[in-house]
């Protein structure tokens, strides 16, 4: 054992403390935020489910996070019959 | 009334079963009528505890699938005559247990017990939840130790949020239980001291189990701490948590099995 460890004899509980509470708040905060990805995918499956039959695991909600900024990906395969039509109107 | 309790961790190892057979041990003594239920399905472990493993015929999950009546799977205790179990399935289909199948045993459970006392798995999956969801009360057992506080702290989220109490805007009352506290290394700062426990999960206190021998003592032979050696320092600390949970308020302290000099010389394996 060397002298620092020494001298931090008996202290780690206030180290456990402080380490606890700064996690915990921030995990709070994590778990009382409402999954706003989530909430985005549905709305968007709604309006689309309007018009066409949708698998819904075919609408993906993707953020990728860059420096300046994030951009919002949002994928939706649509069957092919649909594609033709919404081509015609474009 | 009957009371449904859940007791529940996040982190496995920490004294829920323990805990479970202790509290409805304490109970059944204090004349209160016990059922103590096992939802660790596939890795079963109260009716070793209770000393009931070669009882089992009938388990929760065949109760659920309607192989088997409740009263065929309840197992009695052989020393305390308000105490049952109800096993878990050892087999591994913990799917075959649903919201609907677990809310109707329960139900059924209220009308023939005071208690209802439920033994949670370790985790959050499934069985947890499942564990949790009809409870009126939880009993939250933690270690003073970072890894077990911040998964209480994720349990005590669950019970606010995933329990049939919490959807219907109404409360679970949460107690936490703190087990295996040493004072002595808690005094010196070496160990979270209750305070700190507290401060952090704000949730009132049930009791402190001080760390102990006589708890593994009691599970090598099959009996609740409690009845084992009913003046061992955990068996009054539980017993207190018990008279607590009926309503009774009792200074809060840590019993310990300190031995006078006579005892430390020449008394050590006594038991």
């Amino acid at each position: 054992m060397n002298l620092f460890n020494f001298l931090r004899r008996g202290g780690s509980a206030p180290v456990a403390r402080e380490r606890l509470q700064i996690l915990l708040a921030h995990e709070r905060s994590a778990r009382d935020e409402p999954d706003l990805l989530g909430i985005i995918r549905e709305e968007i499956l709604a309006v689309i489910a309007k018009h066409v039959n949708l698998d819904p695991d075919k609408v993906q909600v993707k953020l990728d996070r860059g420096n300046t900024f994030a951009t919002l990906e949002v994928d939706i395969e649509v069957p092919n019959r649909f594609g033709a039509a919404l081509a015609k109107t474009a | 009334m009957a009371k449904v309790l859940v007791v529940t961790s996040g982190k496995g190892g920490v004294g829920k079963t323990t805990s479970t057979a202790a509290l409805g041990a304490a109970l059944a003594q204090a004349g209160e009528k016990v059922v103590v239920v096992d939802f660790d399905v596939g890795l079963r472990n109260l009716d070793l505890v209770l000393g009931a493993e070669r009882r089992v015929v009938f388990d929760l999950i065949n109760v659920v699938q309607g192989v088997a009546k409740l009263s065929q799977a309840l197992i009695r205790d052989k020393r305390l005559e308000n105490l049952s179990l109800l096993p878990a399935s050892q087999t591994r289909d913990k799917d075959a247990l649903t919201n609907e199948g677990v809310g109707q045993v329960i139900a059924e459970l209220r009308e023939k017990f005071d208690w209802v006392i439920c033994d949670s798995p370790a985790g959050i999956e499934r069985g947890a939840t499942l564990a949790m969801r009809f409870a009126d009360a939880a009993v939250i057992v933690t270690n003073p130790e970072v890894s077990s506080v911040r998964d209480s702290d994720r349990i005590i989220g669950m019970l606010d949020s995933k329990t049939v109490r919490a959807e219907n805007g109404e409360r679970v009352d949460k107690h936490l239980l703190i087990t295996r506290f040493d004072p002595a290394r808690a005094a010196r700062g070496e160990m979270l001291s209750i305070e700190d426990v507290l401060e952090i999960l704000s949730t009132p206190l049930l009791g402190i189990i001080p760390e102990s021998e006589e708890v593994l003592r009691a599970s090598n032979v099959g009996s609740p701490v409690t009845l084992n050696n009913a003046a061992s320092a955990p068996a009054r600390a539980y017993i207190d948590a018990a008279r607590r949970l009926r309503g009774e308020s009792l200074a809060m302290n840590v019993p310990s099995d300190r031995k006078g000099l006579f005892d430390k010389l020449f008394g050590r394996r006594a038991a």
